[in-house]
Protein backbone atom coordinates (compact mmCIF):
# COMPACT_ATOMS: atom_id res chain seq x y z
CA UNK A 1 0.00 0.00 0.00
CA UNK A 2 2.96 2.18 1.15
CA UNK A 3 4.64 1.51 -1.29
CA UNK A 4 2.42 1.65 -4.11
CA UNK A 5 1.58 5.62 -2.90
CA UNK A 6 5.44 5.94 -2.49
CA UNK A 7 5.74 5.36 -6.74
CA UNK A 8 3.70 7.42 -7.43
CA UNK A 9 4.69 10.40 -5.70
CA UNK A 10 8.05 9.44 -6.19
CA UNK A 11 7.19 9.33 -10.39
CA UNK A 12 5.86 12.87 -9.66
CA UNK A 13 8.27 13.80 -7.73
CA UNK A 14 11.15 12.67 -10.78
CA UNK A 15 9.23 14.36 -12.82
CA UNK A 16 9.56 17.94 -11.45
CA UNK A 17 13.09 16.70 -11.69
CA UNK A 18 12.92 16.80 -15.47
CA UNK A 19 12.09 20.65 -15.02
CA UNK A 20 14.86 21.26 -12.94
CA UNK A 21 17.25 19.28 -14.99
CA UNK A 22 15.78 21.47 -17.95
CA UNK A 23 16.66 24.84 -16.29
CA UNK A 24 20.13 23.62 -15.76
CA UNK A 25 20.69 22.68 -18.77
CA UNK A 26 19.01 25.76 -20.47
CA UNK A 27 21.34 28.11 -17.42
CA UNK A 28 24.33 25.82 -19.24
CA UNK A 29 23.44 27.22 -22.95
CA UNK A 30 22.56 30.51 -21.64
CA UNK A 31 25.70 31.41 -20.60
CA UNK A 32 28.09 31.69 -17.28
CA UNK A 33 25.79 34.67 -16.02
CA UNK A 34 22.54 32.51 -15.81
CA UNK A 35 24.42 29.44 -14.87
CA UNK A 36 25.24 31.45 -11.51
CA UNK A 37 21.49 32.34 -11.15
CA UNK A 38 21.06 28.72 -11.18
CA UNK A 39 24.00 27.94 -8.89
CA UNK A 40 22.21 30.16 -6.51
CA UNK A 41 18.96 29.18 -6.08
CA UNK A 42 20.34 25.42 -6.25
CA UNK A 43 22.86 25.83 -3.56
CA UNK A 44 20.20 27.81 -1.50
CA UNK A 45 18.67 26.10 1.49
CA UNK A 46 15.40 25.47 -0.25
CA UNK A 47 17.27 24.61 -3.85
CA UNK A 48 19.23 22.21 -1.31
CA UNK A 49 15.78 20.88 -0.02
CA UNK A 50 14.27 20.71 -4.18
CA UNK A 51 17.47 18.71 -5.02
CA UNK A 52 17.56 16.65 -2.34
CA UNK A 53 13.90 15.50 -2.70
CA UNK A 54 14.40 15.16 -6.62
CA UNK A 55 17.18 12.59 -6.00
CA UNK A 56 15.11 10.88 -3.93
CA UNK A 57 12.35 11.14 -5.62
CA UNK A 58 14.45 10.14 -8.95
CA UNK A 59 16.62 7.11 -6.86
CA UNK A 60 13.25 5.65 -5.05
CA UNK A 61 11.22 6.36 -8.05
CA UNK A 62 14.15 3.77 -9.72
CA UNK A 63 14.44 0.78 -7.00
CA UNK A 64 10.71 0.67 -6.64
CA UNK A 65 10.75 0.37 -10.40
CA UNK A 66 12.86 -2.35 -10.01
CA UNK A 67 10.80 -4.10 -7.85
CA UNK A 68 8.16 -3.69 -10.12
CA UNK A 69 9.80 -5.42 -13.08
CA UNK A 70 10.29 -8.47 -10.40
CA UNK A 71 6.78 -8.48 -10.02
CA UNK A 72 5.79 -8.32 -13.72
CA UNK A 73 7.59 -11.22 -14.24
CA UNK A 74 4.73 -13.08 -11.75
CA UNK A 75 7.58 -13.30 -9.17
CA UNK A 76 7.25 -12.07 -5.53
CA UNK A 77 3.45 -11.82 -4.61
CA UNK A 78 3.81 -14.21 -1.67
CA UNK A 79 2.84 -12.02 1.58
CA UNK A 80 5.70 -12.46 3.47
CA UNK A 81 7.91 -12.01 0.53
CA UNK A 82 6.09 -8.90 -1.11
CA UNK A 83 6.18 -7.25 2.36
CA UNK A 84 9.78 -8.06 2.83
CA UNK A 85 11.16 -6.51 -0.64
CA UNK A 86 8.38 -3.28 -0.33
CA UNK A 87 10.23 -2.16 2.91
CA UNK A 88 13.75 -3.22 2.07
CA UNK A 89 13.56 -1.35 -1.66
CA UNK A 90 11.78 2.23 0.47
CA UNK A 91 14.52 1.70 2.78
CA UNK A 92 17.01 1.28 -0.16
CA UNK A 93 15.79 4.29 -1.65
CA UNK A 94 16.33 6.37 1.66
CA UNK A 95 20.23 4.67 1.99
CA UNK A 96 21.09 5.36 -1.82
CA UNK A 97 19.89 9.02 -1.86
CA UNK A 98 22.25 9.17 1.49
CA UNK A 99 24.97 7.58 -0.15
CA UNK A 100 24.62 9.31 -3.61
CA UNK A 101 24.94 13.17 -1.61
CA UNK A 102 27.60 11.68 0.56
CA UNK A 103 30.01 10.99 -2.07
CA UNK A 104 28.82 14.02 -3.94
CA UNK A 105 29.90 16.45 -0.88
CA UNK A 106 32.97 14.46 -0.22
CA UNK A 107 34.66 13.90 -3.93
CA UNK B 1 -6.81 -10.39 -13.89
CA UNK B 2 -8.67 -7.19 -15.04
CA UNK B 3 -12.25 -8.16 -17.17
CA UNK B 4 -13.16 -8.44 -20.43
CA UNK B 5 -13.42 -11.97 -22.64
CA UNK B 6 -10.39 -14.55 -22.37
CA UNK B 7 -9.46 -13.95 -26.09
CA UNK B 8 -9.79 -10.03 -25.41
CA UNK B 9 -6.92 -10.20 -22.81
CA UNK B 10 -5.26 -12.97 -25.31
CA UNK B 11 -5.18 -10.50 -27.74
CA UNK B 12 -3.88 -8.02 -25.06
CA UNK B 13 -7.01 -5.52 -25.35
CA UNK B 14 -8.63 -4.42 -22.24
CA UNK B 15 -12.18 -2.09 -22.31
CA UNK B 16 -9.79 0.82 -23.79
CA UNK B 17 -8.43 -1.66 -26.49
CA UNK B 18 -5.14 -0.10 -26.20
CA UNK B 19 -4.38 -0.34 -22.08
CA UNK B 20 -1.36 -3.16 -23.14
CA UNK B 21 0.50 -0.91 -25.53
CA UNK B 22 0.75 1.74 -23.27
CA UNK B 23 1.93 -0.55 -20.12
CA UNK B 24 4.56 -2.13 -22.42
CA UNK B 25 6.28 1.45 -23.50
CA UNK B 26 5.84 2.31 -19.68
CA UNK B 27 7.94 -0.75 -19.28
CA UNK B 28 10.42 0.04 -22.60
CA UNK B 29 10.88 3.31 -21.76
CA UNK B 30 11.65 2.37 -17.99
CA UNK B 31 14.54 0.01 -18.58
CA UNK B 32 15.94 3.22 -20.60
CA UNK B 33 15.43 5.21 -18.11
CA UNK B 34 17.24 3.16 -15.31
CA UNK B 35 19.96 2.61 -17.92
CA UNK B 36 20.81 6.54 -18.35
CA UNK B 37 19.67 7.84 -14.60
CA UNK B 38 22.63 4.88 -13.88
CA UNK B 39 24.95 6.89 -16.34
CA UNK B 40 23.72 9.99 -15.03
CA UNK B 41 24.22 9.58 -11.17
CA UNK B 42 28.12 8.41 -12.01
CA UNK B 43 28.78 11.17 -14.38
CA UNK B 44 27.43 14.03 -11.61
CA UNK B 45 29.74 11.81 -9.17
CA UNK B 46 32.97 11.50 -11.34
CA UNK B 47 33.00 15.19 -13.07
CA UNK B 48 35.75 17.02 -10.77
CA UNK B 49 32.85 19.73 -10.28
CA UNK B 50 29.45 21.29 -11.10
CA UNK B 51 31.20 24.65 -11.90
CA UNK B 52 29.59 25.97 -15.77
CA UNK B 53 32.89 25.45 -17.27
CA UNK B 54 33.47 22.05 -16.49
CA UNK B 55 29.76 20.35 -17.22
CA UNK B 56 29.96 22.53 -20.26
CA UNK B 57 33.57 20.52 -21.51
CA UNK B 58 31.66 17.05 -20.23
CA UNK B 59 28.26 17.72 -22.33
CA UNK B 60 30.39 19.58 -25.14
CA UNK B 61 31.60 15.13 -26.00
CA UNK B 62 29.92 13.33 -28.72
CA UNK B 63 28.65 10.25 -26.26
CA UNK B 64 28.01 12.29 -23.14
CA UNK B 65 25.47 14.53 -25.48
CA UNK B 66 23.97 12.08 -27.59
CA UNK B 67 23.27 10.09 -23.84
CA UNK B 68 21.89 13.26 -22.44
CA UNK B 69 19.54 13.91 -25.01
CA UNK B 70 18.34 10.48 -25.24
CA UNK B 71 18.32 10.93 -21.00
CA UNK B 72 15.51 13.83 -21.50
CA UNK B 73 14.05 12.19 -24.47
CA UNK B 74 13.38 8.75 -22.45
CA UNK B 75 12.57 10.45 -19.34
CA UNK B 76 9.87 12.92 -20.42
CA UNK B 77 8.44 10.15 -22.24
CA UNK B 78 8.25 7.77 -19.79
CA UNK B 79 7.02 11.00 -17.82
CA UNK B 80 4.43 11.81 -19.91
CA UNK B 81 2.89 8.07 -20.12
CA UNK B 82 3.48 7.97 -16.14
CA UNK B 83 1.47 11.78 -15.23
CA UNK B 84 -1.35 10.51 -17.90
CA UNK B 85 -2.27 6.97 -15.66
CA UNK B 86 -2.43 9.91 -12.74
CA UNK B 87 -4.71 12.29 -14.65
CA UNK B 88 -7.08 9.81 -15.53
CA UNK B 89 -7.12 8.36 -12.50
CA UNK B 90 -8.05 11.45 -10.53
CA UNK B 91 -9.53 13.35 -13.25
CA UNK B 92 -12.99 12.36 -13.81
CA UNK B 93 -14.61 14.83 -15.02
CA UNK B 94 -14.56 14.74 -19.33
CA UNK B 95 -13.55 18.54 -20.13
CA UNK B 96 -11.07 18.73 -17.40
CA UNK B 97 -9.30 15.50 -18.46
CA UNK B 98 -9.17 16.69 -21.74
CA UNK B 99 -7.64 19.81 -21.04
CA UNK B 100 -5.29 17.99 -18.43
CA UNK B 101 -4.01 15.61 -21.29
CA UNK B 102 -3.62 18.47 -23.77
CA UNK B 103 -1.32 20.68 -21.34
CA UNK B 104 0.42 17.75 -20.73
CA UNK B 105 1.26 16.55 -24.50
CA UNK B 106 1.98 20.84 -25.01
CA UNK B 107 4.41 20.62 -21.60
CA UNK B 108 6.34 17.15 -22.72
CA UNK B 109 6.62 18.45 -26.50
CA UNK B 110 8.02 21.53 -25.11
CA UNK B 111 10.27 20.19 -22.78
CA UNK B 112 11.80 17.29 -25.01
CA UNK B 113 12.20 20.27 -27.85
CA UNK B 114 13.85 22.64 -25.50
CA UNK B 115 16.19 19.92 -23.90
CA UNK B 116 16.95 18.78 -27.20
CA UNK B 117 17.98 22.15 -28.49
CA UNK B 118 20.05 23.07 -25.64
CA UNK B 119 21.87 19.86 -25.94
CA UNK B 120 22.69 20.07 -29.78
CA UNK B 121 23.55 23.77 -29.60
CA UNK B 122 26.25 22.55 -26.40
CA UNK B 123 27.17 19.83 -28.18
CA UNK B 124 27.77 21.78 -31.70
CA UNK B 125 29.63 24.29 -29.90
CA UNK B 126 27.02 27.64 -30.08
CA UNK B 127 27.37 28.51 -26.32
Amino acid sequence: MLSSILHRATGIGATVGIAVLLWWIGALVAGPEAYATFAGHASSWYGLVVLVGVSWAVIGHTVTGIRHFVLDIGAGYELERNNLWATACTVLGFVLTALFWALLLLR
Amino acid sequence: MGNGTSIGRVRGLGAAHSGSHHWLIIRYTAIGSLLLTVWFGVSLLLLPNLSHATVLEWLSRPVPAIAMGLFILVNIWHARLGIQVVIEDYVHEQANKFACITALNLAAFAGAAFGLFCVIRLALGGA
